[in-house]
């Protein structure tokens, strides 16, 4: 079959899609991931997908990278009905991926990194290192990169890492290229080098999905748009007959409004206060404060160093120079307990895997850090446990048929209110989450978001990280975006606009030589508004 | 910043400093200044016949960590090994006692078949009952040991029972190296060059390294992993069998206990317990300085006590020395790019 469908006139193959999805859909357990997933892709065109994040974008590429299999919905390559049970089967058919988080092999070397499994072979059919290093300079070469392709993948930057999984998808010399969000950790040289390689993959006649964020890439780049909004397809227009303004409507769906609720709270002493905080090769220069009840955003891309800056306040990940006070005291440095002790709260990004003790039920997961005042001659009081849990799953609403249940049996929203009842449960005085709405339903999002801002209002600080525009910009009192490691912007609620913390965000991508410039579009968004 | 087009200079790591940064080189040195100093203590450690038991020592240890790093390096380990030993050992008596004019390669054929078949029994639990290795292969250790007890009751079977060109290969030597011992290298340079240079090889090191992401590129995760389950085994079987050519008799102990030795040794050799880097030779290393040491300490008249306690802080020793080099690589890296920037 995979013969016939490659021998096809050329004529032909130019008329048939490179890769047709329609309607198809995933779910996982409870969750809904993708409802209705669509796209078309040509042969020699550059398609953007884009959408909010929770949109369904990552769960369509997986489904076309094979690493989910559809329950519904049909699917075609070249015209051919596809069935992928494995990533092989999708590589075989000349789908190559590369994703959002790079997933390179940290033992192995750079230049395998990119060969594995298909080393170039020489004497005896054994693998040749010289060739494969060769190939591996030759591609860092097109890709204008001083990677050493013989030193072990460990330990190299997060945009090092997304330049190797390009080489890598580059050499595959597939039919389709997909790129979930490639350039979010690139600089804009990078960035630069990365569109040259993929307009000459478009000319050879490949095919290429590009997820992206940033609406400068989208519309420099693509020849068509595909726009999703709640794991469904909505709209594909031709890039030249569209503007950024409506691609926001369709993607957003509604007023920015009506979804991020942060009522205006009375603003109270310094709570926070980070000074000069520095880390070699991680962030530098960190210099800020938050008042009992406001909220304040972190935003800057995936890699800009916001996690890190977090982690160490809260004394998980150690810092070289400056210092954090809270209340005007200063906070012991590497000691999650004293930070705890001062009353912070920490709400991880991955709460499945830091935030939750999975298999723990409800009432265990919220009483986590009262354990001592549960406690009664040594022994943790069942009774007390339960009455404890109890009283905050009704606070926050958690929708759960029994304390008893382990908690993985929650869906994601409820999963992080148990997170955040755990550390309302302390008192704190200072909250720091870290995308509180990652992977959580619209309905639920909305919840939590009216849950941040009602602490805010009872005088407890917040520091928040998001990666989601609308939700900084809905939420923070003040925003500070930070860009590779420093904090680039500092905004006000009022002067905060998406083209201004985007443009701090990205730093250097205003080099780009892009078909529109950047004054273009942001008229273009007031010419929307 | 500037628009060049043509490729910045790629910095290389020479030869010389990759030879030197690799992983069994601290374990080779430890080895060498054994040697030197006990030597230096009793020049009679390195006579003939001294060096001779010092290899013969060595050999049996040497396949059984070669096999055990093939298992470990995909982030998985054969606690079994031992009992699969002893059942290969007892095997082998058996089969000369039915069969007293069976050609010696078909013996090691049906060692090794009969070791393959027991390493697929592991292989196949652990890649179908998602449970880890440790735990399969600690119950699977049992079962086997269990079923070589029952088998061999208080049966023994004594180099005297077997053919004495069996027993030749423990004592006949090549250019002053032991039959038994050749084979083990043979051996070590084959899986050596089978993980460094094919294919299947380097994607064992891949699944140790990032078993997700070896899933996401596609390698067969669940077949490789049976496979080096598979080889562990008949590697295993295969030491065995030189065990009942090496020893003077083999009964339903045989191999006790010798699981957490090649543990040791394939850990001391370089290789990482949670997978992913290491290569067999460091295991073989290992393995040889292990059971080196034992003769060093004989023949400088130190405790023999004290032997385990050494192996505990050279395991150790191995783990801190890993441990220190990559944190101070990471750290170097990250000012490196902090410079850059």
């Amino acid at each position: 079959m995979a013969t016939a469908v490659e021998t096809a006139p050329a004529s032909q193959a130019a008329r048939t899609p490179a890769l047709s999805l329609r309607g198809a859909s995933k779910t996982f357990g409870p969750v809904i991931a993708l409802a209705d997933g669509t796209i078309e892709i040509l042969p020699g065109e550059i398609h953007a997908l884009v959408g909010e994040n929770g949109a369904g974008k990552s769960t369509l590429v997986k489904i076309l990278a094979g690493v989910h299999s559809p329950d519904g919905g049909e699917f075609l390559i070249e015209g051919k009905p596809a069935h992928f049970r494995n990533v092989s089967e999708s590589k075989a058919a000349g789908i190559s991926v590369i994703y959002q988080e790079p997933t390179l092999f940290p033992d192995l070397t750079v230049a395998e990194n990119i060969f594995i499994g298909r080393q170039p072979k020489g004497r005896a059919g054994l693998i040749s290192r010289g060739e494969m290093r060769r190939r591996a300079a030759e591609l860092f070469a097109t890709l204008g990169v001083p990677i050493d392709p013989d030193r072990i993948a460990d330990g190299l930057s997060i945009a090092d890492q997304q330049i190797i999984e390009i080489a890598k998808a580059i050499s595959l010399d597939a039919n389709v290229l997909v790129m979930d969000e490639p350039t979010a950790a690139l600089s804009g040289v990078e960035v630069e080098r990365l569109f040259t390689v993929a307009r000459a993959l478009r000319e050879k006649g490949a095919g290429i999905l590009f997820i992206s964020h940033r609406f400068e890439e989208v519309f420099g780049l693509s020849d068509r748009i595909t726009v999703m909004r709640d794991g469904r397809y909505i709209q594909v227009h031709n890039t030249a007959e569209v503007t950024v303004p409506a691609i926001v409507k369709e993607m957003v769906g509604r007023e920015l409004g009506e979804l991020f609720p942060k009522q205006e709270a009375e603003l109270g002493d310094v709570v926070l206060k980070v000074d000069d905080l520095n880390s070699v090769g991680t962030f530098s220069g960190i210099d800020f404060e938050i008042r009992a009840g406001e909220i304040v955003a972190l935003s800057g891309l995936v890699g800009a160093g916001r996690t890190e800056v977090a982690r160490a306040v809260f004394g998980i990940d150690p810092y070289d120079t400056g210092s954090v006070s809270i209340g005007g005291t200063a906070l012991k440095a590497r000691s999650p307990k004293a930070a705890i002790a001062a009353g912070i709260g920490f709400v991880p990004e991955d709460r499945r895997k830091q935030g939750l003790v999975l298999d723990l039920s409800v009432a265990r997961n919220v009483t986590l850090t009262l354990r001592h005042s549960l406690v009664r001659w040594g022994i943790i009081s069942g009774q007390r446990e339960r009455a404890a849990a109890e009283d905050w799953s009704q606070r926050l609403q958690v929708k759960t048929g029994s304390q008893d249940l382990p908690v993985s049996t929650l869906s994601g929203g409820n999963q992080q209110k148990v997170v955040l009842a755990k550390w309302l449960a302390t008192d704190p005085k200072l909250l720091i989450v870290d995308e509180p709405t990652r992977g959580i339903d619209v309905g639920t999002k909305a919840e939590v978001h009216r849950l941040l801002s009602d602490l805010a209002g009872r005088g407890i600080a917040i520091l928040m990280i998001s990666s989601e525009l609308p939700e900084v910009l809905g939420m923070a009192d003040r925003v500070l975006v930070m860009h590779e490691g420093r904090i680039a912007a500092d905004l006000n609620r009022a002067d905060a606009t998406a083209e201004l913390v985007m443009q701090a965000a990205t730093g250097s991508t205003k080099e780009l030589h892009l078909e529109r410039t950047d004054e273009e579009l942001s008229t273009e968004l007031e010419a929307g508004e | 910043m500037s628009t060049v087009t043509h490729a910045p200079a790629v910095p290389r790591s020479s030869a010389f400093k990759r030879f030197f940064t690799a992983r069994e080189i601290p374990v080779a040195g430890a080895l060498i200044a054994l040697i030197v100093v006990t030597y230096i203590i009793n020049p009679r450690f390195l006579s003939p016949q001294s060096t001779k038991d010092l290899m013969l020592n060595a050999t049996i240890m040497v396949i059984l960590a070669v096999a055990q790093a093939l298992v470990i390096i995909t982030r998985n380990v054969d606690l079994s090994v031992g009992a699969i030993l002893g059942l290969a050992a007892f095997g082998t008596g058996t089969v000369f006692d039915m069969f007293p004019s069976i050609p010696l390669v078909l013996i090691f054929v049906i060692g090794m078949i009969f070791g393959g078949l027991l390493g697929s029994i592991n292989g196949m639990l652990v890649t179908s009952a998602k449970v880890p290795a440790l735990v399969i292969t600690l119950g699977t250790l049992y079962i086997f040991r269990g079923v070589l007890s029952s088998w061999a009751g208080s049966k023994q079977y004594f180099s005297g029972d077997n053919p004495k060109a069996f027993g030749n290969l423990s004592v006949d030597t090549l250019v002053g190296i032991p039959i038994i011992t050749i084979i083990a290298v043979v051996i070590t340079v084959a899986v050596a060059m089978f993980m460094s240079s094919v294919r299947s090889g380097r994607d064992l090191y891949a699944i140790g390294s990032d078993p997700d992401a070896a899933r996401l590129f596609g390698i067969p995760v669940g077949g490789r992993v049976l496979s080096a389950f598979i080889a562990c085994g008949a590697l295993t079987g295969l030491a065995g069998v030189l065990y009942a050519s090496r020893y003077n008799s083999v009964g339903a102990l045989t191999g006790s206990g010798i699981e957490l030795d090649v543990v040791a040794a394939v850990v001391v050799g370089g290789v990482a317990i949670f997978g992913g880097s290491g290569t067999v030779a460091g295991a073989a290393i290992g393995a040889v300085l292990l059971s080196t040491i034992t003769g060093a300490l004989t023949a400088t008249r130190v405790d023999k006590f004290w032997q385990q306690a050494i192996v505990g802080v050279l395991i150790l020793a191995a783990i801190i020395i890993d441990r220190v080099v990559s944190l101070r690589r990471a750290r170097k890296l990250r000012v490196n790019e902090a410079k850059n920037v």
